[in-house]
């Protein structure tokens, strides 16, 4: 005979095995049908197939110290990772100088003090800590460019992630005023603006970056007088940073003209004038649905910066090159594409996962799931 | 409208005024600067590289060393700015760099409508022919009927058609757009030749895994004079970079090295070595440098021979022969005029 109870007080039963837990998640996601049941296993054998191969070429036949790639190939048959230990320095800071290097160290880690009351709501004392966002960008030209105390060190000298970081936040942190100005601008009332806003997103968006990065590097050079060195880097933060403006502001006109035309008309009769009732009532919804594209829009900017090699600015896939030349390490070029796609992909992810975190945080039930 | 004229009349006198004030003084504005700025390639195996430490090496870079060690005593007195095929000529042009080593091809029309000044050469390259030894050819005339991996819209495709047009043999072009790409599909074995300029397939021969599975067929069917340039306009400067060259070259002619030119520089026998390393008479004073200048560059750097044994010489995995790269006193081509 069981127990008896009194009503309410039973206590709770396991549930019956297999609908809990690994078994019952196994079950629902890899052998939920007969076909399902064909891909896992085809699956499993692929990878069995290949992540054996792939752990022993990088990690257990894998030489992480050496001196050459002679060196390397006698010591193991894996990848010759001694190559990237012995470069990684160039990989990182480029050609700025070694005694130097704190420097950029420390505007990274700054960028990042930086970031966070940005991107994060709920950190304290946000109300300060955006004030030393806001001073950032001048502390970081400061202590990457020098002067003022600080040794002065040349653009030529920026390279590997360090370019690849300095033109793809800055081009991401300007473009994205910059476009929600122009997305406004094309929706403008008034036809001029909406006339020269239009005008600049058709002539940027038809026109392939490489085109503009070769303008910035070569034709600019005619129109200045000899002698004149205008900033090449300058010049491709520029070109850079417009580009993705007009990519931006085709996202943010997106969103805008997704908000129902009763959101204005409410903020009108609301007596809010034009830039108190965009700040307040249309921009944080239409900016909330441009996410997706927006950080789209930076993770192509992002990778679009490995375009600069071909104005012989050395990104890491330019120092790659250079290194690869070495007679003493030629013909470890997986070993260097492998270590920069890790690279792109740890950034590129992060901010997709970012852009997840944000809408979810951001989801207020407009939509139906 | 008229205004706008005007103004743009302005702007180009004022250019051609400041350009003609430039003129002449290359070698002076480097003086005053303190560097040689010195455009290179972006990475070609041997002739331009990163070392370990982040600086730049190689048989190209050496002449930019050797000019600043000869006007500075300092091979690091060099500033790289790093260029593309695309830009070279901008860069050069424009005067963002003083000089460019970066194996460019020496041709009439880049030497004259370009309005570059080719100082010299320092490498005879041509187009050459690489094959799996495993294709049993052994001459690029045996090759009727074969699949050739070529870079599509470059002066190899069309000398390419020409020589199998002259020898009435047919082949399969694989047009392919980068170097990158022609060699993955020359290694998996998509065309049965590669070609490209043959000291480029000897760098890349070198990465091969088994290199001695390739070979380099002996028909070389273009002439590629790589060399150092500088602009139009200022043959002082000219003068500097191109004799700084054929200082290198005669001191390996008269055995001149890094390591005895110290001792040499004391005075030898022979007048055409003291002219060259100044202990007699004082050559430099005519190119605007003192009379040290050659010792330098060849004590810093040393001469043709020594930089071509230490970067793409038979000693490194590149394995570049001297072949017509010799002095004409041992077979190849290589004549600097006297030091007189």
């Amino acid at each position: 005979m069981s127990e008896q109870y009194l009503p309410g007080e039973h206590p709770d039963l396991r549930p019956p095995v297999g609908q809990t837990g690994l078994l019952l998640w196994l079950r629902k996601n890899l052998f939920s049908s007969p076909f399902n049941i064909v891909l896992t296993i085809l699956t499993v054998y692929c990878l069995y197939l290949m992540l054996p191969p792939l752990f022993n070429w990088a990690f257990f036949d894998a030489v992480f110290i050496a001196e050459s790639r002679d060196a390397c190939r006698a010591a193991g048959d894996g990848a010759c990772w001694g190559f990237i230990e012995k470069r990684i320095g160039q990989f990182t800071f480029g050609f700025y100088p070694v005694e130097e290097r704190w420097r950029v160290v420390l505007a990274f880690v700054l960028l990042v003090v930086a970031l966070v009351p940005l991107l994060w709501d709920k950190c304290p004392n946000r109300r300060q800590a955006i004030w030393f966002s806001l001073l950032y960008p001048f502390i970081a030209y400061w202590l990457l460019l020098g002067g003022m105390g600080l040794e002065p060190v040349e653009t030529s000298r920026f390279g590997g992630f360090m370019l690849t970081m300095v033109i793809g936040v800055t081009g991401i942190v300007c473009s994205l005023p910059l476009g929600i100005l122009l997305a406004l601008g094309r929706q403008s009332e008034l036809h001029i603006i909406r006339w020269l806003c239009t005008s600049f997103i058709e002539f940027i968006r038809g026109v392939p970056l490489i085109t503009l990065l070769f303008v910035a590097s070569t034709m600019l050079n005619y129109f200045l007088p000899p002698g004149t060195t205008f900033d090449i880097l300058l010049r491709v933060l520029i070109m850079v940073t417009l580009f993705s403006a007009a990519y931006i502001a085709e996202v943010v006109r997106g969103g805008l003209q997704a908000i129902p035309k009763g959101q204005t008309e409410a903020a009108d009769a609301l007596g809010l004038k034009y830039w108190s009732s965009m700040r307040l009532v249309v921009l944080p919804q239409a900016l909330k649905i441009s996410i997706p594209g927006i950080v789209n829009t930076f993770i192509g900017l992002f990778k679009d910066t490995t375009l600069v090699i071909v104005i012989g600015m050395l990104d890491p896939l330019g120092i790659g090159r250079a290194s690869l030349s070495d007679i003493k390490w030629t013909g470890l070029s997986t070993e260097v594409y492998v270590f920069i796609a890790m690279f792109f992909f740890i950034c590129c992810f992060s901010m997709s996962r970012y852009s997840i975190y944000l809408e979810k945080k951001l989801h207020t039930g407009h939509r139906e799931d | 409208m008229k205004t706008m004229t005007k103004l743009a009349l302005g702007a180009a006198a004022a250019t051609i005024l400041l350009g003609t004030a430039n003129a002449g003084e290359t070698l002076d504005a480097v003086r005053a600067k303190g560097h040689v700025q010195c455009g290179i390639s972006t990475g070609v195996a041997g002739f331009a590289f990163t070392d370990d430490k982040g600086d730049w090496q190689g048989f190209d870079p050496a002449v930019c060393k050797a000019v600043a060690a000869a006007i500075f005593g300092d091979t690091n007195a060099v500033k790289y700015t790093t260029t593309t095929g695309k830009t070279r000529f901008t860069a050069l042009s424009s005067g963002e760099v003083d000089m460019l080593a970066r194996n460019t091809t020496w041709t009439f029309s880049r030497d004259t409508d370009l309005k570059l000044d080719f100082v010299g050469v320092n490498y005879y390259d041509g187009q050459g022919f690489m094959v799996p030894t495993a294709l049993g050819v052994a001459s690029a005339t045996e090759l009727d009927g074969a699949s050739v991996c070529i870079q599509t819209g470059t002066t190899t495709e069309l000398n390419l058609a020409d020589f199998f047009r002259i020898n009435k043999i047919s082949y399969e072009a694989v047009p392919i757009e980068t170097n990158d790409e022609a060699q993955t599909n020359y290694k998996a074995g998509r065309c049965d030749v590669y070609t490209t300029d043959a000291s480029g397939l000897a760098a890349t021969r070198s990465t091969f895994e088994n290199p001695d599975e390739h070979m380099l067929l002996p028909e070389i069917i273009s002439k590629e004079p790589l060399g150092p340039l500088v602009r139009h306009g200022d043959s002082e400067w000219a003068d500097v970079v191109r004799w700084v060259l054929n200082a290198m070259i005669t001191a390996e002619e008269f055995g001149v090295t890094s390591e005895n030119v110290d001792k040499m520089a004391t005075g030898t026998e022979n007048p055409e070595i003291n002219r060259l390393l100044g202990s007699e008479g004082d050559l430099g004073a005519m190119i605007g440098l003192d009379k040290a200048w050659a010792w330098r560059a060849i004590k810093m750097v040393g001469n043709y021979g020594e930089v071509f044994e230490e970067f793409i010489g038979s000693e490194t995995p590149i394995g570049l022969e001297r072949g017509i790269n010799g002095l004409w006193t041992k077979g190849g081509i290589l004549y600097s005029p006297p030091f007189r």
